[in-house]
């Protein structure tokens, strides 16, 4: 969706804290968002910045926009060794996004259980400090998680 | 486009552990094994392409260790498919009669423990573990996870995979590991990212292998067409746009790109090859390139290691080195070192794991970021 109509999703306070993507946004009034952009030519909607389009290969025409903050889990894996500041077993979760755009990120608020996570699954996307998945090295971060959609905000 | 290109000379050193060798020392043994191979000194290389992720100008040092005979070298980076790259440039060279005998060398000392995509260059903090997961293990067990939602494909299939291709390694006096892991073993293995157990990783090694390229005139000019290998094919790719290919690399689309075009340049199909070398850089991996390149309808991935339709034997065999699960991924040396083995059949030299009667024969590489390569080699 546009900027101007664009909905303040649901996100902790971050003021004075830094996104944790290059997409990532954080307003004056201390919300977050994801940031992205659509081509007007082809529709694609991609996560983050772009000056041009890779599907249909327009040169502009690339549409700043806000990205939903719903979607479908669309595959996922439980990563279980990883480096030794990564809390361990986490999801890498890839996620359609209702209103457009594929984006990754971790799905939290679920168990990590391979046996249990339906594909499909919807999820919101949160905002909560990095440091809760990679320790120290996110301090001072936040960053977008998902959330099955089931789930309230813990 | 001109003569027809025939590999005439090709080896590879046997995959390990070379703590006390650097780059250019293991990347000069495959190169003098591959001109033994075929009776010819470095003397007569008219250029030399290398492939090595590691090092840098990697091809000139080698040359330093066994002739600097001025000839251009090119070097070549391509993720997983640098080896296959370098080749790939030697045969374009001979194609565009710009030469008539080079060199290609793949050479890899790899760095231990687990590796991670590199970060495009500019995020605030580093994503790994935070924004999901870029590690090997993780982007290809996503690989495997999508064939599991599509098609009801079990871990225990993407696990028999590793024991066929572990089993194929103790009869490849080559291969790094050559010990039999039996299903219960892979399965129970230390999980790294479901559905990859260790077991079904790529084995973490140090190689080299080399192949000389000639012209069909120059192959007949030296007396070496008995032995030569005709590279029917060469195909490189990179990933055309798919819809999530931002967010979760694809290997599908590069790979059934690659095939096409492949089996096209070949005036070949599916059907008419004996065995293939293909990137089993993870167990999940092997899986979906069986229907990637058109050896079983899509869904059917499944059915044919279930079938053991791949196992040495079976109706089209994969991965009789043992693959990289087993035989060992030094990144820049495996694209050259599955066109050795695959040429090594073709030439009716592979003694216990021969695959009887080859007569063609196909590599696959699929670098991530993503770029693949496909060769399609015949007996000449």
């Amino acid at each position: 969706m546009k900027m101007d109509t664009y909905s303040v999703m649901e996100s902790i306070d971050a003021r004075g804290r830094q996104g944790a993507t290059l997409y990532t946004h954080i307003g004056d009034d201390g919300s977050a968002w994801l940031e992205g952009c659509r081509c007007t030519a082809c529709g694609t909607v991609y996560a983050g910045a772009r000056a041009s389009c890779g599907h249909c290969f327009a040169r502009d025409g690339l549409e700043k926009i806000k990205l939903g903050g719903t979607g479908k889990l669309y595959n996922y894996t439980v990563v279980y060794r990883s480096y030794p500041h990564i809390k361990v077993p986490f999801v890498a979760a890839i996620v359609d996004l209702d209103e457009g755009g594929t984006i990754k990120g971790n799905l939290v608020g679920i168990d990590p259980d391979p046996a249990t996570i339906p594909f499909g699954l919807p999820v919101r996307v949160i905002f909560r400090g990095a440091e809760e998945a990679i320790g120290e090295q996110g301090e001072g971060f936040i960053a977008h998680f998902f959330m099955p959609a089931s789930e309230g905000e813990k | 486009m001109a003569d027809n290109v025939y590999i005439v000379g090709t080896d590879m050193i046997r995959f390990g552990r070379f703590d006390d060798k650097g780059v250019p020392e293991i990347g000069a043994e495959a190169a003098l094994l591959a001109l033994d191979d075929c009776g010819l000194g470095i003397g007569d290389m008219q250029a030399l392409y290398c492939g090595n992720l590691g090092e840098g100008m990697t091809g000139q040092k080698i040359l330093a260790l066994i002739g600097q005979t001025g000839i251009p070298v090119v070097n070549c980076t391509n993720a997983c498919a640098t080896g296959a790259t370098a080749f790939r440039e030697g045969w374009a060279a001979i194609k565009a009669g710009i030469h008539d005998l080079v060199l290609c060398v793949g050479v890899e000392k790899m760095p231990r423990g687990m590796l991670v995509r590199r970060p495009a260059g500019f995020e605030p903090v580093p994503p790994e573990g935070l924004i999901g997961s870029g590690t090997m293990p993780a982007v290809f067990s996503h690989v495997g996870m999508e064939h599991m939602r599509k098609y009801g494909t079990t871990f225990e299939q993407f696990a028999k995979i590793s024991v066929k291709n572990h089993h194929h390694s103790t009869l490849n006096p080559k291969a790094m590991y050559r010990k039999e892991t039996p299903l219960e073993m892979v399965m129970e293995a230390e999980m790294i990212a479901y559905p990859n157990t260790k077991l079904m990783c790529s084995a973490n090694v140090d190689g080299s292998a080399a192949a000389i390229l000639a012209s069909e005139k120059k192959a007949r000019e030296l007396g070496l067409m008995d032995r030569a290998v005709k590279v029917r094919a060469s195909a490189l790719t990179s990933d055309p746009y798919s819809e999530r290919n931002l967010a979760m690399p694809d290997v599908n689309s590069a790979t059934r790109l690659a095939a096409r075009q492949a089996y096209e340049m070949a005036g070949l199909g599916a059907d008419d090859i004996d065995l293939i070398e293909l990137h089993d850089c993870f167990a999940t991996a092997e899986l979906v390139h069986y229907e990637n390149l058109g050896l079983c309808g899509d869904g059917e991935g499944g059915r044919l290691i279930d079938q053991g339709e791949t196992a040495l034997g079976g109706r089209i065999p994969v991965n009789v080195s043992g693959g990289l699960l087993s035989k060992g991924h030094p990144l820049g040396a495996t694209g050259i070192a599955n066109i050795y083995e695959v040429a090594t059949h073709l030439r009716g030299e592979a003694g216990d794991r021969q695959v009887e009667g080859a007569r063609i024969g196909m590599t696959h590489v699929v670098g991530l970021g993503t770029a693949c390569a496909i060769h399609i080699l015949e007996k000449a």
